[in-house]
């Protein structure tokens, strides 16, 4: 890791997501790139590691609708009436990540197809010492 | 496999089991469960036994930090039952914490360190808010990578589900088949916190409602119960109320013993003859979704060390915290073919009367899931079904091996047992 760069932290990540970068880490060695983020390759044993952009392509691996939200998505104003999306995206780099979904009806989620190609945007939550940025994937469609 | 055959250095067995009434308790706590559970252990001892002969206590227990603001549990629940200064140690492994809590002990008794473990699992989940329950069971999920971008645990197996759907082609209504037959089972377990057919649940809410001179429901069947967004709201897709394991306060215990001294507890131990455990990455990490390789691993090691197959298992209890997720253990174990498991409920194979009985006590959807405990629950349905003391719910055919799945969170954490009661 050079002197420039942050460490391979969930901390780091959200930095980068926060300029809305989508950075991954990657092994020197094997090139296998991570995300979550990692600072010891798994593969290799080694914890020589650089940071790449990735392109921000995916496709959709896994998905739901959720009604009953943890306590800071009812306070971002989802709910029964009004459920959001989540799911697993399968990166065109390899990685499979976690993320919000956007672009798809969340009302209807039977009509919503794994495979579906996405694309990477960020999402900013709250204003002030409150803001916080998300990972998510908007409908490529 | 590869490796070497792996075995116990010395044979444990399983000489008592027992559990409290799973259910909501305001007027309790988890070490009043506990005691509750322990009698009920003690009382299925055939022979007279010294307690004091007890040497250790490992209580599983996911976060009565949270649920109860209550740490250090272990010392708690070993004074409750009057086995201080014996030592007592917590496992903390989410949903799979008892049933590691099993397997430490039964580790421990083969080292030889110890002759005798007390083992349980507790969990007091009904004092907190429905909305803060869900927060505290997703802190056993990734707390920097998958809860901020809104999963929840049924949202987890909720993903599951959209995984298994497009791939094998199952639909909603091939899970509700499940819960019906979970119900169907919990309706004959005394001790279970929804012990009634999803039937008879919708009769008497016909009747409350007519009681409270309200509309009265009009459903004309179950199927028409479980497809009304009201009776049976939506709580991730494709998951509904009746596909999710509910909220429950309870305890279990069981007595664990060496080989050698079982005789002196009763005439008909269990041998614990299969023993696994394995870990996994968090959901997204993994290259399939409609499997839990975890459980796979585990499953076979449990095999292995046993030297059975996955159809010599007469009956068995699994991790169904979701409707979802008993359709996926019973592929991993082997009982079924990948992409074949979700119509086992409706052809009657995993029913009580059917070839491969599948969660006769009502499994964690009708009997409880009191997280920290179901582990060891499963334990005392497959101690009793053993034993031939399951009684309105008792497996035909006199069966003799029998399995536990226990997993943790979205499967980071499964561990198997297999239990065998000598001829």
């Amino acid at each position: 890791m050079s002197n420039n760069e942050l460490p391979f932290t969930a901390h780091s990540f959200q930095h980068y997501l926060s300029q809305g970068e989508l950075k991954a880490s990657r092994c020197t060695d094997c090139q296998r790139v991570f995300l979550p983020v990692r600072s010891l390759c798994p593969d290799c044993g080694q914890d020589d590691l650089e940071w790449v952009g990735l392109s921000g392509k995916g496709k959709l691996a896994a998905f739901t609708s959720v009604y009953i939200g943890p306590t800071f998505m009812i306070e971002e104003g989802f709910n029964r009436e009004k459920p959001y999306l989540t799911g697993i995206v399968e990166l065109e780099e390899g990685p499979r990540i976690s993320a919000r979904l956007l672009g798809l009806d969340a009302d209807k989620p039977a009509e919503i197809k794994i495979g579906t190609p996405l694309v990477f945007t960020e999402q900013k939550i709250g204003d002030g010492e409150s803001e916080t940025h998300q990972l998510a994937f908007h409908s490529a469609g | 496999m590869p490796g070497k055959m792996k075995q116990l250095a010395r044979g444990v067995s399983l000489v008592g089991a027992g559990m409290s009434k799973f259910g909501s308790f305001p007027e309790k706590s988890s070490r009043d469960l506990f005691v509750e559970a322990f009698l009920d252990m003690r009382n299925s001892i055939d022979k007279e036994f010294d307690v004091q002969d007890i040497e250790s206590v490992v209580i599983g227990n996911f976060s009565s930090d949270l649920f109860e603001g209550q740490a250090h549990t272990a010392p708690i629940m070993a004074d409750a039952v009057g086995l201080v200064p014996k030592s007592a140690v917590r496992v903390e492994d989410a949903c799979a914490s008892s049933g590691v809590a099993l397997r430490q002990g039964i580790l421990a008794i083969a080292s030889g360190l110890y002759d005798a473990v007390l083992v349980g699992g507790i969990e007091m989940m009904t004092k907190l808010p429905t909305s803060r329950v869900t927060d505290t069971l997703a802190a056993a999920g990734d707390v920097l990578y998958e809860i901020p971008v809104g999963f929840t645990f049924p949202g987890f197996y909720a993903a599951m589900a959209s995984a298994y759907f497009d791939r094998y082609g199952a639909i909603p209504e091939d899970l509700m088949q499940f819960a019906l037959k979970n119900h169907a089972n919990g309706a004959l377990n005394e001790k279970a916190q929804f012990g009634v057919t999803i039937p008879d649940w919708m009769e008497k809410r016909k009747e409350s409602a007519a009681r409270k001179g309200r509309p009265v429901p009009t459903w004309q069947d179950e199927w028409e119960f479980l497809h009304d967004d009201r009776a049976n709201p939506m709580i991730a897709w494709p998951l509904r109320l009746f596909d999710c394991s509910p909220i429950t306060d309870g305890a279990a215990a069981a007595l664990l013993v060496a080989d050698e001294i079982a005789q002196n507890y009763t005439d008909h131990p269990l041998r614990i003859i299969g023993s696994g455990q394995a870990s996994d990455y968090p959901l997204h990490d993994r290259s399939d979704l409609t499997s839990i390789k975890a459980a796979k691993l585990a499953g076979q090691q449990a095999y292995q060390m046993a030297g059975i197959a996955p159809d010599d298992i007469q009956v068995a209890e699994v991790h169904d915290c979701f409707t979802i997720a008993e359709v996926i253990a019973i592929e991993d174990l082997g009982f079924f073919e990948p992409g074949t498991g979700f119509k086992q409920a409706e052809e009657g194979v995993i029913a009580r009367d059917g070839k491969k009985p599948i969660n006769s006590s009502g499994g964690l959807k009708a009997k409880g899931h009191p997280v920290g405990a179901s582990g060891v629950g499963q334990t005392v349905e497959i101690f009793k079904q053993l034993r031939g003391k399951a009684g309105e719910r008792q497996i035909k055919g006199d069966p003799r091996i029998g399995l536990t799945h226990n997993v943790g969170a979205t499967g980071q954490t499964c561990v198997v047992h297999i239990y065998q009661r000598e001829e």
